[in-house]
């Protein structure tokens, strides 16, 4: 077990690495001078030759890399080029909104697909079932940006009880946070529990047809019991570990949600920074955004191979 | 043991006879599964509607008319107009177009990169097949969509950049894939004696385990498929994808979300398009991976 953990942890080591390296150079192939757009539009040639002199843009590109690595272990990812605010701070202040976004979202889609799984589990083949499946079809193929305009369209526009777009801090009014984030954490939810609802179903199936479902039936216990207190328990195991799987999706997801419902998170933060040539923050943000998913990943790895000790480094517990 | 494990002789007597049970059952399949056959249909649908766009749409789709700006539907303009007048349906149509280019075209490259890359790791495993791994991971490290948006932004908007953007970041997922699916069939008796026999590495590679192969990539390319015309739309819309005045799906909605209030059908039908198609799109796939890998779902 430790041999393993350590390989794995090995191996997410080395995907940071070339991580860094692809980050790094892929900013640096952004076409446009970073020192012409520090510089200002009203700067002479001097003037963007002191900015290259005072970055260091002028040493070799595997020496800037190493000075960037060096700087970002220790937590300095550098400074926007448009704010000069620091990298960190700006995704310590745009990343908690995305993290409660992501986490109402969460709610949502364990909310609605767990019950509809095990529901369409337990009545296998009848309309609770195709219901169930149809909802998780369209849950799939409905395009998120186009569920949040025309929740807009009917919800703000039409009817007027929620406001279309904007931010309220919820320590400043919980309501109208939760006003204005209900909508994006619904059209954000919607994907997740299509394929929550899937999986909970499925894995519901296995579970109900195990033998110690049938002991539970022959010692005389109502379905009620069997599906509470035996089945719901094992068949979430492999919903878990999906559901750290999504977080890629859920990342790419606030990206759109917040650009149409225009909450100020992090997702907005990243399509900011790539409009407005900012390379520090594009570098970091990007950076922070792989090596929190290979970290989930590792995590999830780690987590799949406690509960099932027969996945060891052999298997393939990633499958996608 | 499987089926395909018997010896090559067996499998040879037995080709003939399951070409008819073949049809016969893709017939029961479609009688029971009405749905994929209704979303096959409409996927072809789109796909007539791509190719003649010219004359289903009948009007320029980016002839502008002062008088006609943002109208709601009418006889003349069905779906209506748009903030600079033009006939929004025309726009549509041709919009089908942008959509399956990006979908089809961006997955065909996904797989002419990653299936190689996945075959020669899985066929040759070692060193090779360690490094391709760790680029995948690393490659997998950026969520989908960000991994579009970063490459999209280094070669400049555009169909062609976007439609290679997306592509790539469709291609670790197949590199994946075909590796998994190669480790299973390299394993099998019928490589091990086709080897015996004395065929090289390429053509076990192409004639041994490529199409066995074939079937699974099948099923997820029309996963992937409806992926990939929903990210060309979150490109275009975001101002990445496809540039105006070009009709994409993406561009319209991004137009229409300025006007909600006082053109609202400007927002329904590129949307619904796009619904439709995936919808479409996925329904068929689900009778197809049914057809194809009879395992249960």
């Amino acid at each position: 077990m430790f041999d393993f953990l350590v390989q794995r942890a090995a191996i997410s080591v080395g995907t940071l690495f070339v991580i860094s390296m692809v980050v790094f150079t892929g900013v640096r192939m952004i076409p446009g001078d970073p020192a012409r757009v520090l510089a200002g539009t009203d700067a002479d040639a001097a003037g963007i030759d002191a900015i290259r002199e005072k970055y260091g843009l002028k040493d070799p590109i595997p020496l800037q890399y190493l000075r960037w690595v060096g700087l970002a272990l220790r937590g300095d990812l550098g400074h926007s080029i448009r704010t000069r605010e620091s990298v960190i701070d700006t995704v310590a202040t745009k990343l908690p909104i995305t993290i409660e976004l992501a986490f109402l979202s969460l709610l949502i889609a364990v909310g609605i697909a767990i019950p509809a799984g095990v529901l369409a589990a337990v009545r296998r083949n009848t309309v609770w079932d195709m219901l169930a499946s149809g909802a998780s079809l369209g849950g799939v193929s409905i395009p998120n940006f186009w569920l949040g305009i025309m929740l807009i369209l009917f919800f703000s526009v039409q009817l007027g009880w929620l406001p279309a777009s904007g931010f309220v801090p919820i320590w400043e009014s919980p309501l109208d946070n939760l006003r204005r984030m209900v909508m994006p954490a619904f059209v954000l939810g919607t994907a997740l529990a299509a394929v929550l609802m899937r999986q909970t179903r499925n894995s519901m199936i296995e579970v109900m047809s195990a033998d110690y479902i049938r002991t539970a039936y022959s010692k005389g216990l109502t379905t009620r019991a069997v599906v509470f207190r035996h089945a719901i328990r094992n068949s979430l195991i492999p919903v878990v570990t999906i559901l750290g799987l999504q977080m890629g999706a859920l990342i790419s997801g606030a990206v759109v949600t917040e650009q149409i419902f225009v909450v100020p998170g992090f997702g907005r933060l990243i399509v900011e920074s790539v409009f407005t040539r900012d390379y520090p923050l594009v570098q970091g943000v990007v950076l922070i955004t792989a090596s929190s998913y290979v970290l989930i990943n590792l995590l999830v790895d780690v987590s799949y191979s406690l509960l099932n000790p027969r996945i060891r480094i052999g298997g393939t517990p990633r499958e996608s | 043991m499987s089926p395909s494990t018997t010896a090559p002789t067996a499998l040879l007597a037995r080709a003939p006879s399951t070409e008819p049970s073949r049809v016969a059952r893709a017939w029961r399949q479609a009688r029971h599964r009405p749905a994929s056959v209704v979303g096959a249909v409409i996927v072809l649908l789109f796909v007539a509607t791509a190719i003649g766009a010219p004359w289903i749409a009948g009007v320029d789709p980016m002839q502008t008319d002062w008088k006609l700006i943002r109208k709601a539907p009418t006889f003349a303009h069905p779906f209506g107009t748009d903030d600079l007048g033009r006939d929004t349906f025309a726009r549509v149509v041709w919009g089908t177009r942008i959509s399956m280019q990006a979908g089809v075209f961006s997955i065909l490259l996904a797989i002419a990169v990653g299936v190689p890359l996945g075959l020669v790791a899985g066929f040759y495993r070692g060193t090779l097949d360690q490094a391709i791994m760790r680029l995948t991971d690393a490659w997998l490290a950026f969520p989908f969509l960000i991994l579009a948006i970063g490459l999209v932004t280094i070669m400049g908007p555009s169909l062609t950049n976007a439609t290679v953007a997306i592509g790539l970041g469709a291609t670790p997922t197949y590199i994946r894939l075909t590796r998994g699916l190669v480790l299973a069939i390299a394993a099998e008796d019928y490589v091990h004696g086709a080897r015996a026999l004395g065929a090289g590495d390429v053509r076990l590679m192409t004639r041994h385990v490529l199409p066995n192969i074939v079937s699974s990539l099948l099923v997820q390319a029309t996963i992937s498929i409806p992926i990939a015309i929903i990210a060309e739309a979150i490109l275009s819309f975001l101002g990445l994808g496809v540039q105006p005045p070009a009709p994409s799906w993406g561009t319209m909605l991004n137009t229409a979300q300025q006007f909600l209030e006082t053109a609202p059908w400007m927002a329904w039908w590129p949307g619904l398009a796009i619904f439709s198609l995936t919808l479409s799109f996925n329904l068929a796939g689900d009778g197809l991976r049914d057809l194809l890998d009879p395992r249960d779902y």
